[in-house]
């Protein structure tokens, strides 16, 4: 069997108040491949986020490992976060804000820099690198996001639904294109959503998560047959349908489930 | 005339005539004040006179050293306006740095701010004698808690998720405050500022009242105790112009950097 490059051993978080404490994930199990791109939908408050900030290591796990089977003891994985809004500076420009993270750890080197105009030059921002974000179009600033997360060159990227503050037609195109350069990257992505079409477009497996506190639901690999390489290619796919009614069953089963709980 | 000329005539007109009613009220009211002296409406003795006022300015910048009075007051003004920026940007960061030391220090800082100022007047007197020193400290007084408070909750309120962004990035507590919580705030820096100044002059011409041998302030108490009203007047004209090129100053910085980086 492959070895996993990200593997989650039976992880569970609770938040803490005065009125008592909120389970947002208990028992989650799975693990991903390097290069898989992973997408993970689950009803709205089901600890999705909470999911990513531990992996991310911003919080601590109360119980479970994650644990990054590849890397050498004391070796720590290069992970890469990409929020839903892309809180660019407005008083830097985007060439300061894509080497943001290169400045704030001191990493400024000739290399890394060379590779950031790379990344400016393929994804149609080099043009752009002296503007202000507020110049810049929302596609455009979410592509300027992913390059400031890619130029510390993370192993994991890490997407807390990305696409969801733009309007629909933006959002297609955008998916498409970061998706697109992930791949062309060769990283290993995990992608929250709840746009079950976008999920299946762009992932290899989708993992469904239960309501609050959140298990893992289901996986479900994706093949698509695609029949040319344009931007809707994967959403006119056969198969594409079938996927959905099967996630669209599971999400729903679930939240059937709560409202006769509560009836 | 295309339309485009005809909005930037219009627009033009528009201020063209904003301006011209401003002018308009103050040479109303002057108008009327000067004719009621004239025509024994109201007593010059009490109410003084636009032309005395003229007339009193000359008498006092030639046998006063007018301009020392109000070099001293603009010094103090400005000397406790920076303290106070100073002062109150450094403890409003260390506060954003330690919530626990906002947390114990915040009903302080709320009874403190809405202490009366003037109040503790006497006591810096009796503390630092009558001077500069006292002068400067009531200026400061005045201003600095309102001053604290503001800024801290400007800092505090910084989006969690551009801080959360550096932290995404690799980068430190100091790095957001840096990166984010200050560039992020700079226009309610310079807000609060604005309202500081005024303070500060404020709190130079109560200080000035109590504990001066020199100053605006002290020429608006000696002249109304020998009722040279002209003189008061005088004064307090000189110290309106004085809050509006100070308010200026910071206006001018405010419109500098929102065309630079904005």
């Amino acid at each position: 069997m492959e070895t996993s490059y990200l593997s989650l051993d039976h992880l569970s978080y609770a938040y803490h108040g005065m009125h008592g404490e909120t389970c947002a994930l208990t028992d989650i199990s799975f693990s991903v491949k390097k290069g898989e791109f992973i997408a993970i939908v689950g009803p709205s408050g089901c600890g999705k986020s909470t999911l990513l900030s531990l992996i991310a290591g911003l919080l601590t796990p109360e119980a479970g490992k994650i644990l990054f089977p590849m890397l050498s003891q004391g070796e720590s994985p290069k992970i890469g976060y990409m929020l839903q809004r892309d809180h660019l500076f407005e008083w830097r420009t985007i060439y300061k804000n894509v080497t943001l993270g290169l400045e704030l750890g001191r990493l400024s080197t000739p290399e890394k820099l060379a590779k950031v105009d790379r990344y400016l030059k393929d994804y149609g921002l080099w043009d752009f690198r002296d503007k202000r974000p507020s110049e810049l179009s929302g596609g455009m600033k979410q592509r300027a996001a992913l390059i400031r997360t890619l130029a510390l060159e993370p192993e994991l990227l890490l997407l807390d639904e990305p696409f969801s503050a733009l309007d629909y037609q933006t959002r297609l195109q955008v998916s498409a294109d970061i998706s697109r350069i992930i791949r062309a990257e060769k990283k290993t992505a995990l992608l929250i959503t709840h746009d079950l079409s976008e999920a299946i477009s762009i992932s290899d497996r989708v993992i469904v998560l239960s309501n609050r506190p959140a298990t893992v639901k289901i996986q479900i690999p994706i093949r698509l047959t695609l029949t040319d390489d344009s931007m809707l290619a994967a959403r006119n796919a056969p198969e594409f349908k079938t996927y959905f009614n099967l996630l669209w069953e599971e999400l729903h089963d679930d939240t059937a489930g709560t409202i006769y709980q509560k009836a | 005339m295309t339309l485009q000329e005809q909005y930037i005539r219009k627009h033009k007109r528009y201020h063209r005539m904003i301006f011209i009613a401003r002018l308009c009220i103050i040479a109303v009211f002057l108008l009327i004040w000067e004719m009621s002296a004239n025509m024994g409406f109201i007593d010059p003795f009490f109410f003084s006179s636009p032309s005395r006022v003229c007339k009193s300015f000359a008498e006092l910048y030639r046998e006063n050293d007018l301009s020392v009075h109000i070099g001293i007051t603009l010094l103090e003004t400005i000397l406790s306006f920076l303290l106070v920026f100073g002062i109150s940007m450094l403890t409003a960061t260390l506060l954003w740095y330690s919530d626990k030391a906002s947390a114990i220090l915040e009903p302080y800082l709320v009874v403190l701010n809405s202490l009366p100022k003037s109040a503790l007047a006497p006591l810096f007197i009796v503390w630092l004698g009558t001077g500069i020193r006292t002068i400067i400290v009531a200026g400061i007084s005045v201003a600095i808690f309102g001053a604290i408070i503001s800024l801290y909750t400007g800092f505090s309120l910084t989006e969690p998720e551009k801080c959360m962004l550096i932290t995404t990035l690799g980068g430190s507590r100091k790095q957001i405050f840096s990166n984010v919580v200050l560039p992020s705030n700079v226009l309610l820096i310079l807000s609060t500022m604005k309202v500081n100044i005024g303070l500060s002059l404020v709190g130079v011409i109560i200080g000035e009242f109590l504990a001066a041998r020199r100053g605006l302030g002290y020429l608006i108490i000696y002249g109304s105790q020998t009722f040279k009203m002209s003189m008061v007047i005088t004064s307090i004209v000189i110290l309106c112009v004085i809050a509006m090129l100070l308010y200026l100053i910071l206006q001018l910085a405010e419109h500098w950097y929102k065309k630079r980086v904005l």
